[in-house]
């Protein structure tokens, strides 16, 4: 009866809070919501008898996955992690392919034959390491072999240099150039003999040119806004 | 809490997660959705080792778990790299892949 209660609360947790991090437009919210609908599922894991694997995915997922992403997060965004929401068209797209997949499962899954209660007491922890080093343990040591391949080919992917230049130097650029043209201002002013003409040239670039930095500034603004 | 609410479950946050994978821009926002349905995945496992009272499905979803932590540490450094390259994080920005 607990367990009926504990299941049922679970599950309405689980699914309230997965569909809080599809649908909430902060990208951390949606990030800090991942690790709860984590941390529910460990405390569903808790409630199977899967101790162990409750253990790990709270320090693995909740602990490790999530640090990351709010990491992948912090380090990509441009202005306080908004997400931009999509549009209607990709909006029933999902709409149809998630009720979709779920019908399809559902169905199955209601025309199968399952049992409905244990067949016979859990699996312990000491059960779960025979296995894991006894039969388990050649893919259990390349499962080593893979996370530290994974972890070397990230670190060679993101510090990666020979893309061409990157596209958020135009800023930079801009600048840079600006205050060359400035420079050269200057340098017509000091040679001319008559300051009029230097000076209106001196003008004009810059003001042209300040407004590269600011049509810059308002892509996110109208990314964020749509 | 039959094993048939279990995949119930599992199913409907599977869908949850295809339906962010298939809504959202951002390419961490699509990587949170694929935790989503990995952790679906895991849920059926775990739940079919309960109900079938042997520790082999949480062997493999303890494999599953070291193995998606592997494709998010991948998955960001291609969200940083997509960064670098064209100043967004959204994945319409590479579009010359495009054909």
């Amino acid at each position: 009866m607990i367990t009926t209660i504990g299941f049922g609360l679970l599950a309405a947790l689980l699914v309230g809070s997965a569909l809080y991090v599809v649908r909430a437009t902060n990208l951390v919210h949606s990030v800090l919501g991942l690790g709860v609908t984590l941390s529910i599922t460990a405390l569903l894991y808790a409630l199977l008898e899967a101790n162990f694997v409750a253990g790990v995915q709270v320090l693995l997922y909740v602990g490790g996955v999530v640090t990351l992403m709010i990491f992948g997060v912090m380090v990509t965004r441009r202005h306080d992690g908004i997400v931009v929401r999509s549009d209607s068209a990709n909006e029933v797209r999902g709409l149809l392919g998630g009720g979709g997949i779920f019908v399809l499962l559902a169905l199955s899954i209601l025309e199968s034959d399952l049992p409905s209660s244990p067949v016979g007491p859990a699996p312990s922890t000491a059960s779960l390491a025979s296995e894991l080093l006894g039969p388990h343990v050649v893919a259990f040591e390349a499962l080593s072999m893979l996370l530290l391949a994974a972890i070397v080919g990230a670190i060679v992917i993101a510090r990666r240099r020979d893309f061409g230049e990157p596209r958020q130097d135009l800023v930079t650029r801009a600048r840079a150039a600006r205050e060359a043209l400035r420079v050269e201002a200057l340098r017509a002013e000091a040679e001319a003999p008559s300051p009029e003409p230097a000076a209106s040239d001196a003008a004009e670039p810059p003001r042209a040119d300040e407004a590269l930095p600011s049509t810059d500034g308002s892509v996110p603004a109208q990314e964020a806004s749509s | 809490m039959t094993l048939t609410t279990c995949l119930l479950l599992a199913s409907a946050l599977f869908s949850v997660g295809v339906y962010g994978l298939l809504t959202r821009q951002q390419l961490v926002a699509v990587l949170v959705s694929v935790e989503l349905m990995a952790n679906a995945a895991n849920i059926v496992l775990v739940a079919f080792s309960h109900f079938t009272a042997s520790p082999l499905g949480q062997v493999f979803t303890l494999f599953a778990l070291a193995i998606t932590v592997a494709e998010v540490a991948v998955g960001l450094a291609l969200a940083l790299l997509l960064y670098r390259t064209h100043a967004s994080s959204r994945l319409d920005a590479a579009k010359e892949m495009n054909g």
